[in-house]
């Protein structure tokens, strides 16, 4: 039974197959899928010089790093872009004391909504380190996403953070010539590492849009790598101790591994 | 059932004594895993891929109860609640990580025991059984996989759950139906969560229980071997404790070593960066990829693009996706040749080969884009798939002439073997 019809099983599906086959190659011999503008000018994130302090499997982050880049998020990306997963007490890690974190909650732009629980009247009070950033209306065009996990929900992240914020130019004239179709409509930025070339956001950062308190020259990539590394810690918080855990378990590990080997070999040089 | 030489347990000691007239549980372990169950003295490392296989099982189960007291199964905070364990659950991070790559590294060994079937036909009788549990096992991990990636309900979380129920509608009358009974509503929402995360947590006990068949219904013959020529005497076996629980350990630990390397390294390298998206019904994504574990089935279900015989080109690519696992199932009676080993069948080892890199390419392109080329070299890939298993291994079978095999494992570990003269 099983050897009559498994063969007669195998080559339906095997006809239908090449018949999918012989439609699909018919079809794309006839019309050609033409090719787009995004195949062509889209283009992959690249690094800023001279790479980033926490890749690779000892890296680390720079504290001084992270402290420009929340800075910059501070006075630049926080008009639009919430940062929802990250409380100001998690800001300790950037090395700001207690008092600094307290001050930072406290002055922050946007105020804690609260509702009295006597007349139901909203009101607001002043930030604590215990609150997560506050929510962010945005009434322009295109929705800002939330930023704590921008990093990880984009492949290459952080190299792709700083690309489209260094990215934006005017659109090729090549590109017009050869896809008239494929004009960055208005209100739209021609950006070629966005993934379909027009973003809503206007270019956040011009050189010298932020004065660094540690006297580190503002320039566009400057501010674009250290937004990018405080976005890859606003991320994953916990990166710089998964590796040092790593690198105490993979030690455990390979030692242990030795020793079961040797004694496997142990065992078995008797039988062999 | 064990072989007539296998040692018997006799415990020196009052304490275990007394167990062994009450409970005699350490002479089943002792049976089954110790020095009373004899094994092949020839089994290759592709032989340690079955414990590797429980190791990830426990593993999973263990990092996901302790996710699940974090978890909360709702549409509205699932997203927040994995979130949270990520970032203020101590050590949080490191179990989803483990639980996320625990279930790649199951899938990585999982095939791995499956092609050393393929290639040594651990499915031929005597070990039938074994191999259909197997199979049935397969099944239900793919389902637990499914289900556990819908928690984090990020985007590849709704649209995987919102392209996989919606081949159900493919099937006739009954379909769509049968779609919305089994997501609660139209779409996945939390009625769907729910019930995913109910199953996701009973399935790996389900599959504990198969598993737990799959060792039983194994001890009954013994392993097979890498000659595939059945154990004759006690001088083919060692007893498998120390022998094998020394080479399993040595395994445990390389295993350990790459799994620790994902896990604390590139923890992120296997999963989807869309999935760090909550999920929004109205964004579709550019490309709906499930995990890199179904994409050679996920492959064959998007090879079907034109209507056959007046049946839907859906309906062909749903029911030859699950054709294509549901055909192992049959491999014992599809592939009578009485040698089992690769090794000793030079015809069938080339369509073996073949078959491997088929299967990675049909891999590769179904964790491509839709794109016209890709298509076109899975429709071929597939092809080569169904004829492998339900044409060719028939026909080779029938037509190949198999090396000569030794007389006895013995004779192939030693070059020699005494019994090789008439046994007295
Ligand atoms: C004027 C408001 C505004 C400011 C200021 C702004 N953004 Fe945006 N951003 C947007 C909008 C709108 C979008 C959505 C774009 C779209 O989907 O087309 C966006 C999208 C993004 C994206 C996601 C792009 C993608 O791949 O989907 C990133 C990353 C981003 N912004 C980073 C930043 C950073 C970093 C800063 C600070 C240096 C910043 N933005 C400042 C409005 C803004
Ligand atoms: C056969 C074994 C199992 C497999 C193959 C498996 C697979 C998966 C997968 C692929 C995910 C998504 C991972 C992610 O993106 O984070 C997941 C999540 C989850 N699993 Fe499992 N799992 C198994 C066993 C279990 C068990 C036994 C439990 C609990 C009893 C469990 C509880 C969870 C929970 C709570 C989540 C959501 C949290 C998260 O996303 O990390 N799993 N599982």
């Amino acid at each position: 039974m099983v050897r009559l019809f498994g063969p007669l099983v195998g080559l339906f599906f095997a006809v239908a197959l090449l018949w999918s086959f012989g439609v699909g190659a018919i079809q794309a011999i006839r019309e050609p899928e033409p090719t787009t503008a995004v195949q062509e000018f889209h283009l992959a994130p690249k690094e800023p010089e001279p790479g980033f302090s926490f890749n690779g499997p000892f890296g680390k982050f720079n504290q001084a790093q992270l402290q420009r880049g929340f800075q910059v998020y501070k006075e630049v990306c926080s008009n639009c872009h919430s940062l929802h997963f990250v409380a100001f007490r998690d800001l300790a890690a950037l090395g700001y004391t207690e008092a600094e974190v307290k001050a930072i909650a406290k002055e922050w732009g946007t105020k804690a909504k609260v509702q009295d629980p006597k007349t139901g009247d909203e009101t607001e009070r002043d930030n604590v380190p215990a609150d997560h950033f506050p929510k962010v209306y945005y009434a322009g065009t295109g929705n800002p996403p939330d930023l704590s996990l921008v990093t990880k929900a984009r492949h290459e992240g952080p190299e792709y953070v700083y690309s489209l914020l260094t990215g934006y130019q005017e659109q090729p004239a090549e590109l017009l010539k050869k896809y008239p179709d494929a004009k960055t409509p208005d209100g739209l930025y021609y950006n070629p590492y966005f993934a379909n070339l027009n973003i809503a956001m206007p270019a956040p950062l011009a050189d010298d849009q932020v004065t660094y308190g540690d006297g580190t020259k503002a320039t566009k990539e400057q501010m674009a790598a250290d937004v990018a590394a405080f976005l890859t810690w606003t991320a994953e918080p916990k990166m710089e101790k998964r590796k040092q855990t790593g690198w105490a378990v993979l030690g455990f590990l390979l030692a242990a591994t030795a020793l079961a080997y040797l004694a496997k070999r142990n065992v078995w040089s008797k039988v062999h | 059932m064990s072989f007539p030489w296998a040692k018997e347990y006799k415990p020196s000691h009052p304490l275990m004594q007394w167990l062994d007239e009450k409970l005699p549980l350490p002479r089943f372990v002792y049976n089954a895993v110790g020095a009373g169950y004899p094994v092949p003295r020839n089994l290759n490392y592709f032989w340690n891929f079955g414990i590797l296989a429980g190791v990830c099982l426990m593993l999973q189960i263990v990092t996901g109860v302790v996710l699940a007291m974090h978890y909360a199964a709702n549409s509205g905070v699932a997203f927040d609640s994995v979130e949270h364990i990520m970032r203020d659950v101590n050590w949080g991070w490191m179990l989803r990580y483990a639980h996320a790559n625990g279930a790649s590294a199951f899938f990585v060994v999982v095939y791995i025991h499956i092609f050393r079937g393929f290639f040594f036909s651990s499915y031929k009788a005597p070990r039938e059984m074994i191999w259909l549990l197997g199979v049935t096992i397969f099944l239900l991990m793919m389902a637990t996989a499914f289900m556990g990636y819908v928690l984090p309900w990020g985007q590849m979380s709704f649209w995987g759950a919102k392209v996989i129920t919606g081949l159900f509608s493919a099937i006739p009358v009954v379909g769509e139906p049968l779609q919305q009974w089994l997501l609660g509503g139209f779409a996945p929402d939390n009625a769907a969560l729910n019930r995913f995360f109910s199953l996701h947590f009973l399935l790996p006990f389900v599959i504990l229980g198969v598993v737990i068949l799959h060792i039983w219904a194994l001890h009954i013959p013994g392993s097979s071997n890498p000659t595939g020529v059945e154990v004759k005497t006690e001088s083919d076996t060692v007893p498998f404790h120390p022998y094998y629980t020394a080479k399993d350990g040595f395994g445990l630990g390389v295993f350990a070593i790459l799994y620790c390397t994902m896990l604390f390294f590139l923890p992120n390298a296997l999963g989807h960066p869309d999935n760090y998206i909550q999920a929004n019904p109205l964004s579709t994504p550019a490309h709906i990829v499930p995990e890199w574990y179904f994409w050679p089935f996920y492959a064959i279900l998007r090879a079907f693009t034109a209507d056959f015989l007046f049946i839907p080109a859906k309906l062909m690519g749903v029911l030859a996706m699950f054709s294509a696992i549901l055909v192992w199932f049959f491999l014992p009676w599809l592939d009578t040749s009485p040698v089992r080993s690769g090794h000793y069948r030079p015809l069938f080892r080339k369509f073996f080969y073949l078959l491997v890199i088929d299967v990675l390419v049909l891999g590769y392109c179904g964790g491509s884009p839709a794109e016209t080329k890709y298509v076109l070299i899975s429709q071929i890939a597939a092809t080569y798939y169904f004829l492998h298993f339900l044409v060719i291994l028939p026909i080779v079978a029938s037509i190949e002439k198999p090396a000569p095999l030794p007389f006895s494992i013995t004779e192939a570990v030693l070059g020699k073997d005494d019994q090789t003269a008439p046994a007295a």
